[in-house]
């Protein structure tokens, strides 16, 4: 009997399988998303560097990817990723990276580098949560969530990261969720023929403490919740402002060619 | 000097922080991350200037957390990195330094110090960090730190940091003050050929990734830097020789903390450098270092001229401290007079150091922030001899 083999399982580092994520994480079909895209460019996994911070997309690439891993402190990972770019322009770095590490703790490393127009991939996976604490609110939680540390509800507005990423000068940006993993690998095949600064915002389930604490339900419902109040580009352009309320727009959302920097 | 050369041997007329930067490019520096501050800024702008050159990176970062990330970075691809700043500036830097000591990331982080705390004023020397590169960061680890006297030491010793760095792949600090820094003095740079070069050793290429014990070495891991197929796994959590993380067993963080600590104490004789004169019949010493240190031997010179029976130590390695060879040069004298730019930061040190055999007692500057003015040291050296 043959033992089926998963087709990326030659990008795992070897026993290192099993993955720590919850039950119902989105975290593992990122991870295939992303491979599966670099498979489809027939890249070699050593020719990267996968940059990663604290937190639990932190941990998508490491230590799971067969390569080189900068597995940093909280918040710093484009920072790091920052010294690789510059020191070795024939890296091919990546950022993997939560919400809350790239966008709270590390906000500033991110609108910098966006700014500087680095040569680099940054895939935030958007739980709205901080998971691996145990559910305390992010600048990504909806105004009104109720999680540990908002327990009459978050008062506060929330970023819209792609919105934030493109002022800040990326010339590459897109949001898909993770009832779009097709569209994932796409986008992050489009991202890594970009030279420049990509910035993909994941929106990914955390239904153990995210859907638990905000009621939205398991890892099932929330992905119903993504596929039925995302809009791609294409039909939100034949809608009104207030149709488009609530939802998240999805799809290749800034694509400038420009050259990163150093190579004009 | 010519602008394209990693060094220009001859005699220079040059300001501590030009030649601190001079050294770092001489050791072989091609990678710096930095953000302004005063008094160290004067380090970046000729990095900034020298390093496109010779085809280094220079990046002015949006803050010294990023600045310290970014040279860590670097220095995972194999490059030299450094970064240079003040007292404000290692406050923010030192959870990225913990991170370099537990990755065992080769940097060099320069600290012109300027007095505290806070904003304090910037642009006066102070020695108010000593403790804080020792252990600002959380959790127990071992630092390196040499304190250099002069612009000349201000390139020798930056020369010296890479070289440790290098050899024992950990963060080494420069801890200068405001006056070193902005002083302008001789430095003599000599032939490329004299200056000593110490690199990392890499793991051998084509053998099995995943067999590369690239950590937690006493004597010191091969390091595996990125783009040589090592598939390194570098991570600030707790991880074995591997680089394997291990988050949930508590004898894997003991190996862990003590491997890291005793790849440097136990290359401690070799990291330690002292000058000292007149110790042998000397009944007050004066301990100090820096720009202290050398106002120090003056001021002892000064009191030998006028009879007094006085010498001077002047550690140059601050950290690992110099107990055993302080405790040896020291251990005769009937008084040991701490000089330090600060309220007694390695006094304790000093005296724990030299318990049970002799005093010692410090001795500030009378005005925080100025140089030891001699006949205020010469007052409290007569003192103790009446």
């Amino acid at each position: 009997m043959s033992t089926a083999v998963h087709p990326m399982a030659k990008y795992l580092r070897p026993g290192k399988e099993l993955t720590t994520a919850c039950p119902g994480c989105g975290d593992g079909q990122i991870a295939h998303s992303i491979l599966r895209a670099i498979d489809q460019l027939e890249l070699e996994l050593d020719d990267f560097v996968f940059v990663c911070g604290i937190g639990c997309a932190g941990w998508i690439p490491s230590p799971y990817f067969a390569a080189d891993t900068l597995h940093t402190t909280h918040g710093r990972p484009i920072a790091f990723a920052t010294g690789v770019a510059l020191a070795a322009p024939d890296r091919r770095v990546m950022v993997v990276s939560g919400d809350g590490d790239l966008t709270a703790i590390g906000g500033n490393h991110l609108i910098h580098a966006a700014r500087r127009n680095l040569d680099m991939t940054v895939i935030c996976v958007n739980n709205r949560i901080y998971g691996m604490t145990g559910g305390q609110v992010a600048p990504t939680t909806p105004q009104g969530v109720r999680t540990v540390t908002t327990p009459g509800g978050n008062p506060e507005g929330s970023f819209d990261l792609c919105k934030l990423a493109e002022a800040a000068g990326a010339t590459h940006v897109a949001r898909w969720t993770t009832a779009h993993l097709r569209q994932i690998t796409r986008a992050v095949i489009q991202a890594l023929e970009h030279r420049g600064f990509s910035f993909i915002e994941i929106l990914s389930q955390c239904p153990v403490q995210y859907g638990k604490l905000s009621r939205e339900g398991g890892a099932v419902a929330t992905l119903d919740h993504f596929r039925d109040n995302s809009i791609t580009l294409r039909r939100a352009e034949n809608l009104a402002p207030e149709e488009l309320e609530g939802r998240w727009l999805v799809g290749e959302l800034v694509e400038a060619s420009s050259d990163a920097e150093g190579e004009s | 000097m010519p602008e394209t050369a990693a060094v220009t041997p001859g005699r220079f007329f040059m300001q501590g922080n030009e030649a601190c930067a001079e050294g770092a490019l001489a050791a072989g520096c091609r990678f710096f991350a930095g953000y302004p501050i005063t008094p160290a800024t004067e380090i970046a702008e000729r990095m900034a200037q020298r390093l496109p050159d010779m085809e280094g990176v220079f990046i002015q970062m949006e803050d010294e957390i990023s600045s310290m990330a970014a040279i860590i970075g670097a220095a995972w691809t194999g490059s030299l990195s450094m970064t240079a700043t003040s007292g404000p500036g290692i406050s923010l830097m030192l959870e990225n330094i913990g991170y370099a000591v537990g990755t065992e990331t080769p940097c060099v982080v320069i600290d012109v110090q300027r007095g505290g705390p806070t904003t304090g004023i910037p642009a006066v020397p102070s020695q108010g960090d000593m403790v804080q590169v020792r252990r600002g960061s959380h959790g127990d680890y071992e630092a390196i730190a040499f304190a250099p006297c002069s612009a000349q030491e201000m390139f020798d010793l930056t020369v010296l940091a890479f070289n440790t760095a290098e050899r024992l792949r950990t963060p080494v600090f420069i801890l200068g003050d405001a006056a070193i820094g902005h002083m302008r003095e001789p430095v003599v740079i000599p032939p490329e050929a004299e200056i000593p070069r110490v690199r990392r050793i890499l793991p051998e290429t084509g053998g099995d990734p995943f067999a590369i014990q690239g950590f937690l070495d006493e004597d010191v891991a091969p390091m595996p830097v990125f783009g040589h197929g090592f598939k390194s796994h570098v991570t600030g959590s707790c991880h074995d020789g591997f680089g394997m993380r291990n988050v949930v067993d508590a004898t894997a963080l003991d190996h862990f903390v003590r491997t890291l600590t005793n790849k440097i104490t136990k290359h401690r004789d070799s990291l330690i450098h002292m000058e000292s004169e007149s110790t042998d019949d000397a009944e007050v010493l004066l301990l100090g270092y820096g720009l202290v240190g050398r106002a120090a031997l003056a001021i002892s010179r000064q009191a030998r001229s006028e009879g007094l029976p006085v010498g001077c130590v002047r550690p140059i390695t601050v950290w690992p401290f110099a107990d055993a060879e302080i405790r040896a040069l020291c251990g005769k004298a009937r008084r040991v007079l701490v000089m330090e730019n600060n309220l007694g930061q390695m006094l304790p040190y000093v005296q724990a150091a030299l318990a049970g055999i002799t005093t010692a007692e410090p001795l500030p500057p009378r005005i925080l922030g100025s140089l030891h003015h001699p006949d205020h040291v010469l007052e409290a050296i007569r003192e103790v001899l009446s």
